[in-house]
């Protein structure tokens, strides 16, 4: 048998999920690819190119336009043997699919006992930015987050969405695997095809500091390591932490970052109630309460509706607010007094 | 004068549905009995399966009343569907039912006790021991279609020439996923056969307020795929479709959706009570229809069987039913900590502390 042949390559973030969904086809005979648009088209943002002519009809499966009916396809498929790799065209439309996502993909395994499972991934581009109509832009990863039994997992990088999208893959566990279309193509870096995984249970640390833990990811984690350099002018050296895997969350690197600090800030896109800082807020606050120095604070998106993209960047946080809140977090307590 | 309507009207589209019945309410045979369907000891089985699903109901609905099961769906008057489909199924066939199909599921290997663990509140209800690709009970109205669409997706990727079923009732073809998986079971050509249980009520909700069509069947010509009407009282008509489907199915030739007309003798469930919304006139009358009298009328024309047979037959059920009874009485509840040993593959570590919390009764949260 010939030795498999290691490539490496300068890619986006888009390249990148092609590179690991076409990795993960030559690896796993029984993976199908489903969703609409995926086939000849290659899929709206070409995640798929080139794989139907590569694997054929039969594995590469352009759908009806129904996304309820993905998903269920897609759990009957995983159900049955097959490990189906599904794109719902944007997250904006992934809520036809709750349904089968919530009463079947995160509940198959516990209500038979393991009998039967669902080793299935589901992928959706999601976030602001790109300049998209409506209903394209939100970021709703808090919704899936709630639902046990799921994994939601989104990269910040070619190099982890290369190895997050193969664990994903292999995981025997439904995965909503979200990809921050505004970083699709941002930036190119050296990502080798050697299969190398990146772990599902664990955070990533970008960056090492003393004086600050911000947490963030996905396309978000841009702004966040602009502010950590535009902070460690200042004098301020934060520590970078990328969540990546939002379900079940990694509270121990968390934890251990803001002992370690005694301060916290998380970043994030999507609306500020109810979303993933609050759980990363609560978490620090139970485990890590003695340590810390100032309030843990957020920098999201409004609670508002996403608006229509001529006002998108005053929706989306700034690398100037990310540093205006760390700033905040060094306010010595007399002075806030002070101010009240 | 020559209208518009004239010259825009090309051409009419013409489709019929082919409706089965073989055995009347009288227990009558009418025409001749295909050669596949009667066989006399797969005849005898499916009335004895007929008599243990009706015993089993009964009892079930007393468990219930007494405390001793949970919220339960009665399948009382659909007893033929649902023997027809787990007798005409092959055992490498995938299974999708609803939640009216113990007799089928029964026939299919899952054992009485897993019923009852089931309706009594026991994920161990739903690890099938001898069935094991079949899809357990489905409660989200009409969601189980696209799993057996799914399943019929993975037989054809897999190059095995077996088939889907799935059920469902009335009600369900109102959701979207049923019309989308069958839209889908035609566009794609699926080894794949839908079961409508038409029972004539959703709940409350009668059958004229779910849609218009004079068929459920009908539906299936807009998705490009065979539909028919059977008379889902008559074992031998819903038998003999079923297996036609099936053949069809295995051989590449696609999908059928299967209307069977029936009525649901009982309440929804044994939190229903049907006297609130339906005429009782109207339920007398659909009692002469029901399939299991027809079957036993039939088997004693044809000097099959004779009341002897019968009173052992109760006798056996009641044994096989009270047995499963007392086993699912005294089987074990699940642990606490069962709650997180099957959610993921393997359990998080950020679950291990929730994970001892219900383990352990004296667990104190760390700080």
């Amino acid at each position: 048998m010939s030795k498999t042949h290691v490539n490496t390559f300068d890619i986006t973030l888009i390249e990148s999920i092609n590179l690991a969904l076409n990795r993960a086809m030559t690896l796993h005979p029984e993976m199908v690819i489903l969703g609409e648009d995926v086939g000849v088209n290659g899929g709206v943002f070409r995640a798929t190119e080139g794989l139907r002519d590569k694997y054929g009809l039969k594995r590469v499966m352009d759908t009806p336009l129904a996304e309820a009916l993905i998903a269920g396809v897609t759990v009957g498929m995983a159900a049955q043997g097959i490990r189906p790799v599904a794109e719902i065209q944007f997250m904006g439309f992934i809520f036809a699919a709750m349904e089968q996502l919530a009463t079947h993909a995160a509940r198959l395994r516990n209500r038979t006992r393991g009998r039967l499972s669902c080793p299935m991934v589901i992928r959706a581009p999601y976030g602001g930015g790109i300049h998209a109509p409506e209903h394209h832009s939100e970021s709703t990863e808090a919704l899936f987050a709630h639902i046990p039994g799921l994994r939601v997992v989104i990269p910040s990088s070619p190099i982890r969405a290369y190895g997050l999208l193969l664990s994903a893959i292999e995981s025997n566990d439904p995965v909503i695997f979200l990809e921050p279309k505004r970083i699709y193509r941002l930036t190119k870096s050296r990502v080798t095809d050697d299969g190398h995984h990146l772990p599902l249970d664990s955070c990533f640390i970008l960056r090492e500091g003393s004086d600050i833990t911000l947490i963030s990811w996905g396309a978000m984690i841009t702004e966040t390591l602009q502010a950590s350099q535009e902070l460690s002018s200042k004098g301020i050296e934060c520590e970078v932490i990328d969540l990546a895997t939002i379900s079940p969350i990694d509270r121990q690197t968390i934890i251990n970052s803001v002992k370690k600090t005694g301060r916290c800030c998380v970043v994030h896109e999507a609306s500020r109630n109810c979303g993933v800082g609050a759980e990363v807020a609560a978490c620090v606050s139970e485990y890590a309460f003695p340590f810390l120095k100032a309030p843990i604070s957020r920098v999201c998106g409004y609670d508002t509706v996403m608006p229509y993209f001529q006002n998108e960047q005053n929706y989306l946080p700034s690398t100037q607010k990310i540093v205006d809140t760390v700033l905040a977090s060094f306010i010595s307590l007399k002075e806030v007094n002070h101010a009240v | 004068m020559k209208t518009l309507s004239d010259s825009i009207e090309k051409e009419t589209l013409n489709f019929s549905i082919a409706r089965y019945s073989i055995l009347d309410n009288k227990g009558n045979i009418t025409g001749a009995l295909p050669a596949s369907i009667s066989d006399t000891k797969l005849v005898l089985r499916a009335y004895k399966s007929m008599v243990l699903g009706r015993a089993f109901d009964k009892k079930a609905i007393a468990l219930q009343r007494t405390g001793k099961l949970g919220t339960y769906p009665s399948i009382l008057g659909q007893e033929a569907i649902s023997t027809a489909i787990g007798l005409a199924m092959g055992q490498e066939d995938i299974f999708a039912p609803y939640y009216r199909d113990l007799i089928a599921q029964y026939l299919r290997g899952v054992s009485l006790k897993e019923i009852l663990l089931y309706w009594g509140g026991n994920e161990q209800g739903s690890n099938y021991q001898n069935c094991v690709h079949d899809f357990p009970n489905c409660i989200p109205i009409a969601t189980q279609l696209s799993h057996a669409a799914g399943a019929a997706i993975s037989l054809k990727v897999k190059g095995i020439h077996q088939a889907a079923l799935v059920t469902c009732g009335d009600g369900a073809t109102s959701k979207g996923d049923f019309l989308e998986t069958l839209n889908l079971a035609g566009a794609w050509q699926l080894p794949l056969v839908m079961v409508v249980n038409n029972n004539q009520w959703a709940i409350s909700t009668p059958r004229n307020v779910q849609c218009s069509a004079e068929t459920i069947a009908q539906k299936a010509i807009g998705a490009g795929i065979e539909g028919v009407v059977v008379d889902g009282n008559d074992y031998f008509a819903v038998y003999y479709s079923i297996k036609e489907a099936l053949t069809k199915a295995y051989t590449g030739k696609g999908a059928t959706l299967i209307e069977a007309v029936t009525y649901r003798l009982g309440d929804h469930t044994t939190a229903d009570d049907a006297n609130r919304y339906r005429n009782p006139k109207e339920l007398k009358e659909a009692w002469h229809n029901e399939p299991i009298k027809r079957m036993h009328q039939y088997l004693i024309n044809n000097r099959l069987w004779n009341e002897v047979k019968e009173q052992a037959l109760l006798e056996l059920v009641t044994a096989e039913i009270e047995n499963a009874v007392a086993e699912y009485l005294s089987y074990p509840k699940q642990s606490s900590e069962s709650m997180f040993e099957f959610l993921y593959e393997e359990l998080p570590e950020s679950l291990k502390d929730q994970y001892a919390e219900a383990k352990y009764e004296n667990y104190s949260l760390k700080t």
